[in-house]
């Protein structure tokens, strides 16, 4: 397998926080690459090292066949990688235009060369109406979108995404989700974090779920659902929750149906690979209760792994 | 291309370049006040007070005295409100520099390109003031008066060069914006009122004879004392020191600028 990044035991301290714990990744070429994970996770930290802001802290990092330890070959990694920073830091005093224009200079194009790169970024974002304007009048839509094509100015060999869809509305996210589903048909390698796993599973072809710096799960989304929990969840809702799910009687059966299953207080959650014999069980033994089928999802297999929700 | 420090021109370049295209926007407003101080002060304090000051410094009126002085003055301001408060907003606020730093362009780079701006800044301010002085010579005052004026905008470059300097790692070292205001009233306002641009330093009777010495040690004496060797002369040896001590220690803040820098951004 072709690796862009390939990252052996990598470690970032600072001082005594351990923010990322020595992990092991290979990003293969042409494909999106995902890290998963809460806030606090060390995704960001990966990514800083990745794009080069953050000195490595242990550890190996190859980044298009250039060591990245060491700082020394950092000018020739960023010559040949695209970022799409977290932090909204496009140039608001300058006009979209001139943003990406001033940027293209500094990949080594010239004025001319800069112009019609500049141009052609702007129109790969679907920014074209828009290039006159100054980037305060623009949405967080089109400003995230104003930022995929910032990072595309050097014509990257990998682009290296940090939360690409936090703090967008719905309508923006798919919009943006275009983009990159765009980039992908090209071809191109992609890395992304997100604490959305509905972004990871649309996305990305392989990931990795972070957890307090370790890696704690890797590999295409469907084969982690696969193998760490079952294909569906059969959710049991208690209207009126006047005893604890465990004291139920009807509880014994239905849990032998499962994979594992999970007790909240008004709540059952049986993980099963055949649904709809767990559903028109319950539907049989707990007439008061709403049964609810849906396909496991990445969140699942966080939650198995980690004892945790994303969210916390 | 690289220079020394290895620095990248190119992105030191396109830093500039940015700057530059910002201005073509406010000019108007960013540029054009600052410009009309040392014309202030040279009208409000050379004419005015000047009537005032009848026998004049050294066989000059006092307006001819104090010109070349705030030649070197106007030079300072100029690179120095670019490498203060508009470097701290690009660094801290707006995450300009992450942004360059995602690019080839590297922290040094970054720190050169601001300096190039900021002094292109001092030498636009210094060089329209230099304008108003020719003006000024044309209209009959004795203001400009020797040929070596030709290298008053070298001394300019000179002196904007070392106050980016001095800005820059004043910028570098600070966290918060308000410590300006410590740079700004403690450090530039005296350097202004007691570099030699208003009065003599050789009074005996000024710091019991010691001003000259006390101001030796501090950057726009030096600056204030070439403007005026070379736009009134007798020039001497030394105001070749004076020059000397300028590069020296702009050469010493060059290899501090960088690595203050790197210490702030990259963590």
């Amino acid at each position: 397998m072709d690796a862009v990044v390939k990252a052996e035991g990598l470690r970032k301290n600072y001082g005594e926080f351990v923010a990322v714990d020595g992990i092991d990744f290979e990003i293969p070429r042409g494909q999106c690459f995902g890290f998963l994970g809460p806030n606090g996770a060390g995704k960001t930290t990966t990514m800083r090292m990745i794009y080069r802001a953050s000195p490595v802290g242990g550890g190996s990092l190859k980044i298009l066949g250039h060591e990245a330890a060491g700082g020394r070959n950092d000018r020739a990694i960023k010559q040949r990688i695209g970022v799409v920073p977290q932090e909204d830091n496009l140039d608001e005093e300058l006009k979209l235009r001139e943003n990406l224009e001033v940027f293209a200079r500094f990949y080594g194009l010239g004025r001319k060369e800069a112009k019609a790169r500049a141009a052609e970024m702007i129109a790969f974002a679907n920014l074209g109406d828009k290039s006159e304007s100054r980037i305060r009048e623009l949405s967080g839509g089109m400003r995230r979108r104003a930022l995929i094509a910032r990072g595309l100015l050097g014509n990257p060999e990998l682009l290296v995404l940090d939360e690409p869809t936090t703090g967008l509305d719905p309508q923006a996210r798919l919009n943006l989700w275009d983009r990159l589903r765009d980039l992908k048909r090209r071809e191109a390698t992609l890395v992304l974090t997100t604490h959305y796993m509905d972004e990871a599973e649309q996305l990305c072809d392989r990931l990795v779920i972070m957890d307090k710096g370790k890696i704690v799960a890797e590999g295409r989304p469907r084969d982690l659902i696969r193998q760490h929990v079952s294909s569906h969840v059969v959710e049991i809702a208690f209207a009126n929750a006047a005893r604890s799910v465990s004291e139920r009687p009807e509880m014994a059966e239905l849990t032998t149906l499962a994979k594992r299953h999970e007790q909240h207080q008004d709540r059952l959650l049986l993980y099963v690979d055949n649904g709809e014999e767990a559903v028109a069980k319950a539907a049989h033994l707990l007439p008061d209760a709403e049964t609810l089928i849906r396909r496991s999802t990445l969140e699942d297999v966080f939650l198995k792994i980690t004892g945790r929700g994303l969210a916390e | 291309m690289k220079l020394p420090g290895d620095i990248s021109l190119t992105a030191a370049v396109s830093v500039w370049r940015r700057n530059m295209t910002e201005y073509g926007h406010t000019w108007m407003t960013n540029i054009l006040p600052n410009f009309f101080d040392p014309v202030l002060y040279l009208l409000g304090m050379g004419l005015g007070l000047g009537m005032f000051v009848g026998r004049g410094v050294n066989g000059l009126s006092y307006i001819e005295f104090i010109a070349p002085g705030l030649m070197a003055a106007s030079a300072m301001q100029g690179a120095s409100f670019e490498s203060t408060y508009n470097v701290f907003v690009k660094m801290n606020f707006a995450k300009l520099y992450d942004a360059y730093l995602a690019t080839p362009a590297q922290i040094q780079d970054v720190a050169f390109g601001e300096q190039l701006w900021a002094i292109s800044r001092g030498l636009i301010y210094g060089c329209a003031f230099f304008a108003v002085l020719l003006a000024f010579t044309a209209a009959g005052y004795r203001i400009i008066t020797s040929p070596w004026a030709v290298l008053l905008p070298f001394a300019m470059l000179l002196t904007a060069n070392m106050f980016a300097l001095i800005g820059l790692t004043f910028t570098a070292s600070i966290r918060n914006i308000n410590y300006y205001g410590f740079y700004y009233t403690l450090w530039l306002t005296p350097l202004f009122l007691f570099s030699g641009i208003f009065f003599p330093l050789d009074n005996p009777q000024m710091a019991g004879g010691h001003a000259e010495t006390i101001a030796w040690f501090t950057p726009l004496y030096h600056c204030v004392r070439l403007m005026r060797g070379l736009a009134q002369g007798p020039l001497d040896w030394t105001h070749g020191v004076s020059a000397l001590w300028i590069i020296a220690v702009s050469a010493l803040l060059a290899m501090v600028v960088p690595r203050r820098m790197r210490k702030r951004m990259v963590y």
